[in-house]
């Protein structure tokens, strides 16, 4: 699909002023940078507040003192008070699901990498891409604010659910904390529709000459495929907070009934606490693929580049990418199995989820055969990727036992599924995210990052995460509800519950430290990191064509055209073992033509190399 | 190309390691769920049992095969990857064998699924539950036999429980703050809320229902031994949630009857 530029765009002004440089930019790869650093920002913030709420959890008779000029409020004596946990895992979940994981994956990645991959200047629309940063900028000082009104931040858990967010009298964050807590996630709301509205033109209207939907990167497939998820789905969840906000202050009845609460009537009529869960979840679930879905596209362009293979069976990954977002939008009920919903329901949601274990394992399968006749190179974002599959199958197959009914009811709103979604929805997304971070720093930047302090933090992150969210499954056996302060109440959790508590604390403080060597590689390789190759990793791909850092407009006087697919590594009579897309096929030849020839056989082409496992 | 091999043996051993230790402790059931008290718990852990095997032979053959990939196709300097693109019989196949393992456990789950949501049998033990910040109350019917409606819009200092003062039935009801119910009979709950959401959580019977105002939410269970279990609240509803707790004692037809002759009538009639 070749567009003829357009004469305005060959001629980009670049700015000039600081102002219009670094803080109102309409270049997609500052507001990329600002995305990234804001969301890894609040990551780091949404990091430290499970510190403290696993220590709670662990030692349940803490005393820091130094704590009480974090938490003036909630830890003054050293210890921490039982508003001040709900707030915390509250603004936690609300925190990495919004502010870090979609903000970085789709503002941050997705502005990087879907002009530069699929060739153009910039986004379709940079004045609205600017002001998609500031919305979310906005959102994210509204939520900042709220840990610090004097009723606490929101606490009803960051799905939200009414009455307990409805009623001020409820629970204590649930004064102005919860109107805040509303009112950012609609900042939010409108910061990423007018992200996904770039990301989807973009890649569908201004890509170079000869880059076909079908030579896209499953990067670029991943980003664009979650926007259009997000533009579906945010609004139901946007509709949800205006109505809660009514509820709230106007009196009115979507989500209320008539109740009573600590013994005074609250005379509303007709409304359902019900209502808030479709539409929350009508959202909450398609989100989760976004989530995962760049991540996918992020693993799949990391693990093709580090064995040094076409990515194995491309247009079923992209169906499949397809396939999952399609089904996203019909399963949001198996969050719903024990909530009262009519039970017969159950059926369709029982279905429609455990039929996206379908296209899942195609994934897996596809990763795999990767890797396999691969020369891998173990590189920190191959190390990353290899991870993801690994947190991608655990954290998969834990969803085919929730999402069958029968075996939800006693796992349900247990530490079985905190595991589950943290291991497949949190941790992957995670990997794909540093994955991305180490693998498209030097085109970002322009500096290396160091490779070594990269490994510690891999290991480090690899093994405390599983040391954290495996051990959480055994808890959800026992029957461990979430989101309890202590667990002192109750006799029938075994005492070596305790035991694993500790093992999950120690370990998430280590995952913690590890992010910190992380932080201090990151900034110390900007400012002093060696200066990074045009193309560091041998990639295909053609964002490594451009120059390092890429300047405004991307591409100097001309744009690139491309002739081939992205996943020409290792070609049989190529002379390197990979072929960039813009490379012609008059000059190394390219696989995309006769990759079906090759695939049918099953075997290689022999002279290709000399290796048979 | 020694650090490719270093990096390469430490990571398949990691994952062998991790795989070896997480298959371990699920299959010696190092830490499980608590002993199983109902009939329906039972269905519900073979489910599980399937549903392990199953999962559990997938999680343990895709670590190895990703573990052997990582060490065997480790980089080497003097060698070249295949140029593999893809292999439509493979994916048909995997999908199949996908599909397949789906089926059954689809199949099973809907119909476990179908046997618990039916309504109660017609001699099942019926109590009603109010769930409110902290507590659960549980509800009886007095001499007549009869439970008498309540409706949160009753509610008064006088009326705690929000019987309705115009149903005669309603006259004699008993309100008990620990569960008792008798051994033999399959247990029918209705569960009401008074103020947010709650969740009426059974582990030993692996039951769970979510308690919602505005509306009556139900679950049904045979218990298989007489004791006293706990019930916790599954379902966030305010600070006081981790000491929200109910007790259920399933004992002798005797002594349930004993303990609930000794219960007082708050009914109406004052």
């Amino acid at each position: 699909m070749a567009t003829a530029e357009p004469a305005a765009q060959t001629h980009h002004h670049e700015p000039q002023s600081f102002w219009t440089k670094y803080v109102f930019s309409q270049d997609h790869k500052v507001i990329a940078m600002q995305y990234m650093i804001t969301a890894l920002i609040m990551g780091f913030i949404g990091m430290v507040m499970s510190w403290i709420f696993r220590i709670q959890l662990a030692w349940p008779d803490h005393n820091l003192p130094f704590m009480r000029f974090l938490m003036p409020t909630n830890m003054e004596s050293g210890t921490l008070q039982t508003p001040g946990y709900y707030m915390l895992v509250t603004m936690h979940g609300t925190i990495m699901i919004f502010f870090l994981l979609t903000a970085i994956l789709t503002g941050g990645f997705g502005n990087f990498l879907i002009p530069l991959q699929v060739g153009a200047r910039d986004m379709a629309f940079p004045f609205l891409n600017m002001l998609s940063y500031w919305f979310y900028f906005l959102s994210c000082v509204v939520i900042t604010v709220s840990l610090f009104v004097s009723t606490g931040a929101a606490s009803a858990g960051w799905t939200s659910y009414p009455p307990l967010s409805a009623l001020a009298k409820a629970t204590p964050g649930s004064g102005l904390g919860q109107d805040l807590w509303l009112i950012a996630i609609a900042l939010f709301i409108v910061a990423s529709t007018m992200g996904s509205l770039n990301y989807v033109t973009t890649a569908l209207n201004m890509r170079t000459k000869g880059m076909t939907l079908m030579r896209m990167p499953l990067t670029v497939w991943g980003i664009v495929v979650a926007a259009v998820l997000g533009l579906f789905a945010f609004p139901a969840l946007f509709a949800g907070a205006v109505l809660l906000l009514l509820d709230r202050h106007l009196g009115t009845s979507f989500f209320l009934p008539h109740l009573v609460l600590g013994g005074e009537h609250i005379v509303r009529n007709g409304g359902s606490p019900l209502l808030w869960q479709h539409l929350f979840w009508f959202l909450g679930h398609p989100e989760v693929y976004i989530l995962i879905l760049p991540a996918m596209g992020i693993t799949s362009e990391i693990l093709s580049n580090g064995a040094r293979k076409p990515i194995f069976g491309y247009k079923v990954m992209v169906g499949s990418l397809v396939a999952i977002a399609f089904l996203s939008f019909i399963v949001w009920g198996h969050h719903m199995f024990v909530s009262g919903m009519n039970p017969w329901l159950g059926f369709a949601f029982v279905i429609t989820t455990l039929i996206i274990a379908i296209p899942s394992a195609i994934k897996t399968f596809n990763w795999l055969g990767t890797l396999w006749k691969g020369n891998i190179r173990f590189t920190t974002p191959m190390l990353y990727a290899i991870g993801f599959i690994s947190t991608f199958v655990t954290g998969g197959l834990t969803g085919i036992f929730l999402g069958n009914s029968a075996l939800d009811i006693p796992l349900h709103d247990t530490y079985f599924v905190v595991a589950h979604f943290h291991v497949v929805m949190g941790l992957s997304s995670v990997f794909g995210i540093f994955g991305g971070i180490y693998y498209w720093f030097p085109k970002m930047t322009g500096k290396m990052m160091s490779e070594r302090w990269g490994k510690v933090h891999f290991w480090l992150t690899f093994i405390g995460s599983y040391g954290v969210f495996w051990t959480m499954h055994y808890l959800g056996f026992m029957g461990m509800p979430r989101r309890y302060f202590n667990y002192e109440s109750f006799q029938f959790l075994p005492p070596s519950m305790h035991a694993l508590q500790i093992i999950i604390t120690i370990s998430a403080l280590v995952v913690g430290a590890a992010q910190l060597i992380f932080v201090v590689n990151f900034l110390y390789s900007w400012l002093r990191g060696p200066k990074a190759p045009d193309n560091p990793w041998q990639a295909t791909t053609l964002e490594w064509q451009a120059p390092t850092p890429p300047p405004h407009g991307n591409w100097g006087e001309h744009l690139p055209e491309v002739h081939r697919w992205p996943y020409d590594y290792s070609v049989p009579g190529a002379s390197a073992d990979f072929v960039p897309q813009t490379v012609p096929v008059e000059v190394e030849p390219s696989g995309e033509h006769h990759r079906r020839a090759v695939a049918v056989n099953g075997h290689t082409n022999g002279h290709s190399n000399g290796h048979h496992a | 190309m020694k650090l490719s091999s270093r990096q390469a043996f430490w990571y398949a051993a990691f994952l062998l390691i991790f795989t070896a230790i997480a298959a371990y402790t699920v299959a010696n059931k190092t830490w499980w769920f608590p002993p199983l008290a109902s009939v329906q718990g039972g269905e519900i852990d073979n489910l599980f049992m399937i549903t392990l095997v199953i999962t559990g032979i997938v999680f343990i053959a895709v670590h190895i095969v990703l573990a052997y990939f990582v060490w065997r196709y480790r980089g080497q300097a003097d060698r070249k990857a295949a140029y593999v693109t893809h292999n439509t019989p493979f994916e048909i196949s995997a999908a199949a064998t996908v599909a397949v393992a789906l089926v059954i456990l689809v199949g099973g789950g809907t119909t476990l699924w179908t046997k618990i949501q039916s309504p109660p049998p017609a001699d099942a033990f019926t109590v009603e539950v109010w769930a409110e910040q902290f507590r659960w109350t549980f509800h009886y019917p007095g001499a007549d036999g009869r439970m008498g409606n309540v409706d949160v819009r009753f509610i008064s200092d006088d009326n705690p429980y929000g019987l309705d003062p115009n149903d005669p039935y309603a006259k004699d009801d008993i309100f008990a703050t620990e569960m008792h119910v008798p051994y033999g009979k399959p247990i029918a709950v209705i569960l009401r809320s008074k103020d947010v959401l709650h969740s009426f959580f059974l582990p030993h019977f692996r039951m769970k229902m979510d308690v919602v105002p505005g509306m009556k939410t139900r679950m049904w269970f045979t218990p298989t031994q007489a004791g006293v279990f706990e019930i916790p609240c599954a379902e966030l509803c305010g600070v006081g949630h981790y000491i929200m707790r109910g007790v259920l004692t399933v004992e002798s037809p005797e002594q349930f009857n004993e303990w609930i002759s000794q219960q007082t009538p708050v009914g109406m009639s004052q």
